[in-house]
């Protein structure tokens, strides 16, 4: 514990390479955006073209899913093996989304009247 | 106590996670997102089984009532902002005070610019007589998607202290856990504006 | 603001100062002990008056009214104010020194969680002079508790929802201490099980504390703001309130009964001197118990009208949580079987605990039974059936550990002799409350009635409950007085108090220093006290590191500053229905007092300070003498 973390100037080569994979890592991160938009994109179109709700439904609720996973993964770090405990952390994540199936199975369920 | 001072060569590649209070800042933020989780799902599963009940003879439905337009631009200003918060990120890796605070502030901006688009919407609907207390559908909407308002404003206060406070100062072992911190809080309003467009607003309008 | 470790005796205005802006995990350990004392004290109280109430039929000591007042905050007291915090009070002062931590992850969110709690629990215990305490039961079931009048509904609701945002931010602290906390070489496996139950339970409150927020949140705007989730003529279904309830509900019995198996699987090796027979198991079967907690709530809910394919599912569900604690049972009685038992006081409490906790167990088994549970439903069976897992599991827990780890909490001991004598009082007087009570459900006794007809055949078994009830109120003043006693006992100053300790907490000699460990220890297998005894090391722990310079938190009174922000904004929202002038101002004051001290924590660096070589030294030669701790 404590603040004075010893201090290592990189390597020039270190650096550099460092820098671009830096880079290289925000490119993906531009196309994982792009690729959101686009899942938005769709959601919103299936439901303006006016498809069968049965069809519709479960298509935007699957693009919801995808978006998560890659805003979790991608934007949020979760695919960091170098995040400290990080394996710890996604086992809290996915058992809290595990928890609230029943919840959301129940409520719309057994809540009727 | 004095901070040690970096350069762009010095800075660690995971300086938010350098420290030991970082690496607490790291896991406390994710922790608390998963109870997070738990909160937006009791209320969502709320809002579920509230959909469209309400007094005899109500005449809001989802499908009367919402507009995907809105909607639509609404989504994007988010999910623009949760990109531009990556930005910020990409800055602090490379040690750049001057990227993380701008792009920082463009979050800031397009995270006001979603709040102010809510605040119509609520106002629209209360001016037609959609108020919170018109119905147990009323109170459920305004709930679940006023709890995401109000995380945003939590976020968007949060980011400008944190703005205001280390613009001058710079980037430091202190400081750098908290941008993260904060960005990835912002990430996670994202994640629940992402399900709030898909279940609220979509299959509202398909009723 | 940097606290100081000097040995002067301090003045009481200091003194207070320093508790009021402690972020020491054994002075707040410490202080949810003595809090969580006094709700339980004031919870038994209000036990026994209804006991009085019930002990001869038609029965006018109090009024019916009241009776639901003491009946409902006897209940919340007991499990928010009482059971958790003492529970709160062991993991803050054990669970760092067991890991080998110098102090928890947040210890800013330590006494902000406290400082939630309590000013959260003094505000519902206003209500008694305040215009009459909440009276809808602690389950407070929307239908009944919407129409109550008064204020005694809003005082439950927004108490619970300030001490609830504490217990959660204390969960979460919890969950992260021992996650990135724990010493070298304290691998997960390696974890005490009471670290261990802490971790799971700690997670329990962080996916089920939310469900209570919302619920209680829904509660406040309906019956504060008008808003109509509960309200059926509006469109709202009261059996929301019944589901978030007990989505928290449920899962609350294991948040609290998991810390109390832990610390009876650290009390049983002990005394049994004897490792813990099937570590791994216990360890699997505490993830698997917390687990399922959270698919079994409906259970409390059978005679809604779910429907036959939903109860049968939450029915078997239900039983699977036999199964997990079955293995714990089993492993406790395998650990002491075969074991050189010394019966202490701990002991005594751990051995009243197994089969006091299996009946609890075996009749929840029967309640389990969709069909069985419409007879049993609402009757005194239940309140047979979850005072035995609540007494006899939890309370016996609190009471053994309170014995068991006295002295690292104060450095005193409490007497055996007085301690045995308070375990018979108190353990006779439980089983003959409630062991009668099956019988009274069985022969319909509902419960939460405040009288009952002279001819009905309750008589006797309502008398001799009342007489064991007051003999556990005996029982409590005993325990209270041998805590007092321990004030005069001299000093413990040494290591291992017990003899044969087994983990870490158990190689620190006493008193602990405020820093816990003076290096960081090396932890180098399982149960690692008595791992270094075997091998003949005197200062029972290796070390991981040189002596030198230790980093600790600040003190600070912005917790305390928050939590009263949140305690006036209360006062305005109870006040709202009431149509006063000043309630919003009121709420906006309150509010903006906890924003600014959040935001002057956002801006105000807090770096903590460093106690430097020569200062450990000195303490140590202070609290050890000449040579320090060696």
């Amino acid at each position: 514990m404590g603040h004075h973390t010893e201090v290592q100037a990189k390597t020039k080569a270190q650096y550099e390479y460092d820098r671009h994979h830096n880079a290289v890592h925000m490119k993906k991160q531009v196309v994982n955006f792009a690729i959101m938009i686009f899942l938005t994109f769709l959601a919103f179109a299936v439901v303006v073209a006016d498809f069968s709700p049965y069809l519709i439904k479960p298509f935007i609720l699957l693009l919801a899913g995808i978006q998560v996973v890659l805003q979790l993964y991608s934007f949020m770090h979760m695919d960091d093996k170098n995040g400290h405990h990080i394996g710890v952390i996604s086992t809290y994540v996915w058992s809290g989304a595990m928890i609230i199936f029943p919840v959301f199975l129940a409520f719309v369920t057994v809540v009727w009247w | 106590m004095e901070e040690t001072k970096f350069t762009p060569q010095t800075w660690p590649n995971h300086a938010e996670q350098a420290t030991a209070e970082g690496k607490n800042k790291f896991v406390g933020i994710w922790i608390f997102i998963c109870s997070d989780i738990v909160l937006f799902a009791s209320v969502f599963a709320t809002y579920l089984s509230l959909r469209n009940k309400g007094p005899a003879g109500m005449e809001f439905t989802t499908q009367s009532l919402f507009e995907l337009p809105l909607a639509f631009v609404m989504t994007m200003l988010l999910l623009t902002s949760s990109l531009t918060s990556v930005y910020a990120m990409y800055h602090m890796k490379n040690y750049n005070i001057k990227g993380v605070i701008t792009w920082m502030a463009i979050t800031v901006l397009l995270g006001l610019g979603f709040l102010g688009l809510e605040i119509y919407e609520f106002y629209h609907y209360v001016h037609i007589g959609f108020g919170y207390t018109q119905s147990a559908f009323s109170s459920a909407f305004f709930t679940l998607v006023g709890t995401h308002g109000l995380h945003v404003i939590i976020g968007l206060v949060w980011i400008t202290c944190l703005i205001v406070r280390n613009a001058k100062r710079g980037l430091n072992l202190y400081n750098a856990p908290k941008f993260y911190a904060a960005s990835i809080y912002w990430h996670f309003i994202d994640v629940v504006w992402v399900f709030i467009f898909t279940v609220v607003y979509l299959m509202g309008v398909l009723g | 603001m940097s606290s100081v470790a000097v040995s002067k005796k301090k003045g009481f205005g200091a003194v207070l100062w320093d508790y009021l802006t402690t972020v020491d995990h054994k002075k707040l350990g410490v202080m949810y002990l003595f809090a969580g004392v006094l709700f339980f004290a004031i919870a038994g109280f209000e036990a026994l008056l209804m006991r009085i109430q019930l002990m001869v039929p038609n029965n006018d000591f109090i009024s019916a009214g009241l009776f639901n007042e003491l009946l409902t905050m006897h209940g919340t007291t007991m499990l928010f104010l009482a059971a958790t915090p003492l529970l709160f009070g062991f993991m803050n002062a054990i669970v760092p020194l067991q890991i080998g931590a110098r102090d928890v992850a947040f210890p800013f969110l330590n006494s902000l969680g406290f400082w939630l709690f309590f000013l959260g629990a003094i505000f519902m215990h206003l209500s008694f002079f305040m215009g009459g305490a909440p009276d809808a039961g602690w389950t407070s079931y929307a239908s009944l508790s919407l129409y109550s009048p008064g204020h005694g509904i809003d005082f439950y609701v927004l108490g619970l929802q300030i001490s609830g945002a504490g217990t959660l931010i204390s969960g979460i602290n919890f969950i992260v201490t021992i996650i990135t906390m724990r010493a070298p070489g304290m691998t997960f496996m390696r974890m005490p099980l009471f670290t261990w139950t802490t971790l799971i339970s700690s997670s329990l409150i962080l996916f089920a504390f939310p469900p209570l927020t919302v619920g209680l949140f829904f509660m406040l705007v309906d019956r504060m703001f008008g808003a109509n989730f509960f309200d059926h003529t509006m469109g709202g279904n009261t059996i929301i309130w019944e589901h978030l309830f007990w989505i928290f509900g449920h899962p609350e019995v294991y948040i609290l009964v998991l810390p109390a198996f832990g610390l009876f699987s650290e009390i049983i090796p002990v005394f049994a001197r004897k490792r813990l027979f099937g570590y791994s198991s216990m360890v699997f079967a505490t993830i698997l118990i917390g687990f399922l907690g959270f698919m079994v709530w409906a259970h409390h809910m059978f005679t809604v009208g779910m429907g036959p394919t939903a109860n049968a599912i939450f029915a078997i569900a239900t039983m699977a949580i036999a199964v997990p604690t079955g293995m714990k049972v089993f492993n406790w009685i395998l650990t002491i079987w075969g074991g050189s038992i010394k019966v202490t006081v701990p002991m005594l409490y751990a051995l009243g605990f197994i089969p006091s906790f299996v009946a609890g167990g075996v009749t929840g088994v029967m309640m389990a039974t969709a069909p069985l549970d419409y007879q049993l439903h609402d009757s005194y069976f239940i309140v047979a059936h979850f005072h035995y897992v609540i007494v006899g599991g939890i309370v016996t827990a609190i009471f053994g550990s309170m014995h068991y780890y006295w002295p690292i909490m104060f450095n005193r001991t409490l007497s055996e002799k007085l301690g045995v004598l308070t375990f018979w009082v108190f353990f006779i007087g439980f089983h003959l409350t409630f062991f009668l009570q099956h019988f009274l459900g069985l022969m319909g006794m509902p419960r939460r009635v405040f009288t009952f007809q002279a001819d009905q055949g309750w008589d006797l078994f309502n008398y001799i409950s009342s007489i064991g009830a007051i003999m556990m109120a005996v029982g409590v003043v005993l325990l209270v007085i041998n805590v007092l006693l321990s004030i005069k006992t001299p000093p413990v100053n040494r290591r291992d108090y017990w003899g044969d300790g087994r983990s870490l907490e158990w190689s620190i000699q006493l008193p602990v220093p405020f820093y816990n460990f003076k290096q960081t220890p090396l932890v180098r297998g399982f149960d690692p006290c008595w791992l270094e005894k075997q091998e003949g090391n005197k200062e029972m722990m290796t070390y991981a590191e040189p002596l030198g310079d230790i980093h600790m938190p600040n003190n600070s009174i912005l917790p305390l500053i928050m939590s009263i922000g949140l305690f006036i904004a209360a006062f305005g929202a109870l006040y709202h229905p009431d149509g006063v002038s000043w309630s919003v101002p009121v709420i906006v004051i309150g509010l903006g007092i906890t924003v600014l001290a959040m935001i002057t924590r956002s801006v105000k660096d807090d770096h903590g300070f460093h106690v430097h070589v020569e200062e450990v030294i000195a303490t140590e030669e202070r609290l050890y003498g000449k040579g320090g701790n060696k």
